[in-house]
């Protein structure tokens, strides 16, 4: 709200009373397209008889919201097997970006940027149908981590640069290896001042589980379109209305997440300030 | 071998669906996201309000989601389209929410005194954001700008799944023929990395031509 309020003050003055005025007939105008698009929205869906009762009710047999709910669960599992393996694999690849020996920078360079330039859902396929034809699930993790963990290394990287060159220094200067001075000074702290953009990145690999749906992986989306192209009058859009608000509501959940963890480590720095000078 | 009888066409014609769809999304998505941004940062509060639903609605949905709803939900309110329309329709829809959050972000960095310059002038609020902060914030923000729009042909490969005739699907297409995955996977391998590529090296022009550094 506060950076609304600070580009508002950007662009226009304190109204006077003309321009309040101005702003408030805007403001009416605005309100009544606004809500003149919402009630054409609800007046085709109902024309189309989208609010009936009969095409609802099949949200009410136990068989149907198990199936939701096993979508649900189906769509974490692989959420939080390709969240962990992405995040391994980006630490791993971001470290050998740094590597001093010039063969593995340029091996984890190549397969950093054809893994980001490449579609999901094109080595999601290729994986599908190349190797794990009767495990979907796996094939949907593979690529999902693959993709991300490619993301993700760039992330981690970002963090190791903006690590203070004092600690490597130090850590060297104590007599540690370059794999202890990665491993125990480095990367950690590169990982907690960037979490919020992993948490983010975390956001994008949990959006797209739902790529899953076209390689058959039960997830919420295809339990979503097996329930609706199974029920009497195909009811898309009632299952579009329970669905979306899950993927909504579970993204903005990490989203939250993120922003907590931003504020509480700006706190934290806060706190650490006066104690270095 | 793979290029065989129809097979060049098949993957050639995926391809140019692939930059005709892209390019018209991107287009479409750069409007959508320019208003969404001008909503954003109005002084009407309904409308920075619709602005900010519309934009944490659509960054929060997966594209899946999107074209599901706009493939198999239109139809039933009697809107009928083909399906490279519909796709642009979930790829302008979706971009355009992540091009709004972008330039707003570019418009925070525009420094105060353009705007006060601007309004001094006597420019109304319309003509500062159009002519004043929104071409500046736009130049700073090329550098984020740049990887929406290449992961916009990414992204695209889903059209695919939703028989548009695009790269993705030539390679369903193929590996259904009983070609081998491997061959062509590589081949759509070349083609995307050869697009974002292409979409870098322009981003990097219109950097050394346009970009500002504050």
């Amino acid at each position: 709200m506060s950076t609304a309020t600070r580009s508002a003050t950007v662009l226009f003055d304190t109204p006077g009373p003309r321009a309040r005025a101005r702003y408030r007939l805007f403001g009416v105008l605005s309100l009544l397209g606004i809500a003149g698009l919402l009630w054409y929205a609800y007046a085709s869906l109902a024309d189309a008889g989208q609010f009936d009762g009969q095409l609802w009710d099949t949200f009410q047999y136990k068989a149907v919201q198990q199936r939701i709910l096993d979508g649900a669960v189906a769509t974490l599992k692989a959420f939080a097997l390709a969240g962990v393996l992405s995040i391994v694999l980006g630490t791993l690849l971001a470290t050998g970006r740094l590597s001093d020996h010039r063969p593995v920078r340029a091996v984890c360079t190549s397969v950093i940027e054809f893994f980001r330039a490449m579609p999901l859902l094109i080595m999601i396929f290729a994986l599908y149908r190349g190797a794990f034809a009767s495990q979907p699930m796996w094939a949907l993790v593979l690529g999902l981590t693959l993709y991300n963990g490619a993301v993700q290394a760039e992330v981690i990287r970002a963090g190791i640069a903006a690590v203070p060159r004092g600690q490597g220094e130090a850590a060297y200067a104590l007599g540690l290896r370059k794999t202890q001075v990665m491993g125990l000074i480095l990367v950690p702290q590169a990982v907690r001042s960037m979490l919020p953009a992993i948490i983010g990145q975390l956001v994008v690999t949990l959006k797209d589980t739902s790529l899953g749906f076209v390689i058959t992986y039960p997830e919420l989306l295809y339990a979503g379109k097996v329930i609706a192209s199974n029920s009497p009058g195909y009811p898309y859009i009632p299952m579009i209305m329970v669905i979306g608000p899950i993927y909504i509501g579970l993204c903005l959940a990490l989203t939250a997440l993120a922003k907590w963890l931003e504020a509480r480590s700006r706190r934290g720095a806060n706190r650490r300030t006066p104690v270095a000078a | 071998m793979m290029f065989e009888d129809d097979n060049f066409a098949t993957f050639r014609d995926g391809f140019l669906t692939t930059v005709e769809l892209s390019a018209v999304s991107a287009l479409f998505a750069l409007l959508l996201g320019t208003v969404l941004a001008a909503f954003r940062v109005s002084p009407v509060p309904a409308l920075r309000a619709f602005g900010a639903v519309w934009v944490n609605v659509f960054r929060n949905t997966p594209l899946t989601l999107l074209f599901i709803a706009v493939v198999f939900a239109l139809p039933r309110l009697g809107v009928h389209f083909d399906s490279f329309t519909f796709a642009a329709m979930a790829l302008s829809a979706y971009t355009g929410s992540f091009v709004c959050e972008v330039l707003r972000s570019g418009i925070n960095t525009v420094p105060l005194g353009q705007a006060e310059a601007a309004r001094s002038l006597g420019l109304t609020f319309g003509q500062t954001l159009g002519q004043i902060i929104l071409p500046q914030a736009a130049r700073t923000v090329l550098g984020p700008m740049s990887s929406i729009f290449i992961a916009l042909p990414r992204n695209s490969a889903i059209a695919g799944a939703f028989s548009v005739s695009e790269l993705y699907n030539a390679q369903q297409t193929l590996t259904d023929k009983g070609y081998a995955i491997l061959p062509i996977f590589a081949w759509a391998a070349v083609a995307y990395l050869a697009l974002s590529f292409a979409v870098r090296g322009v981003f990097r022009l219109l950097e050394s031509q346009l970009a500002v550094v504050r």
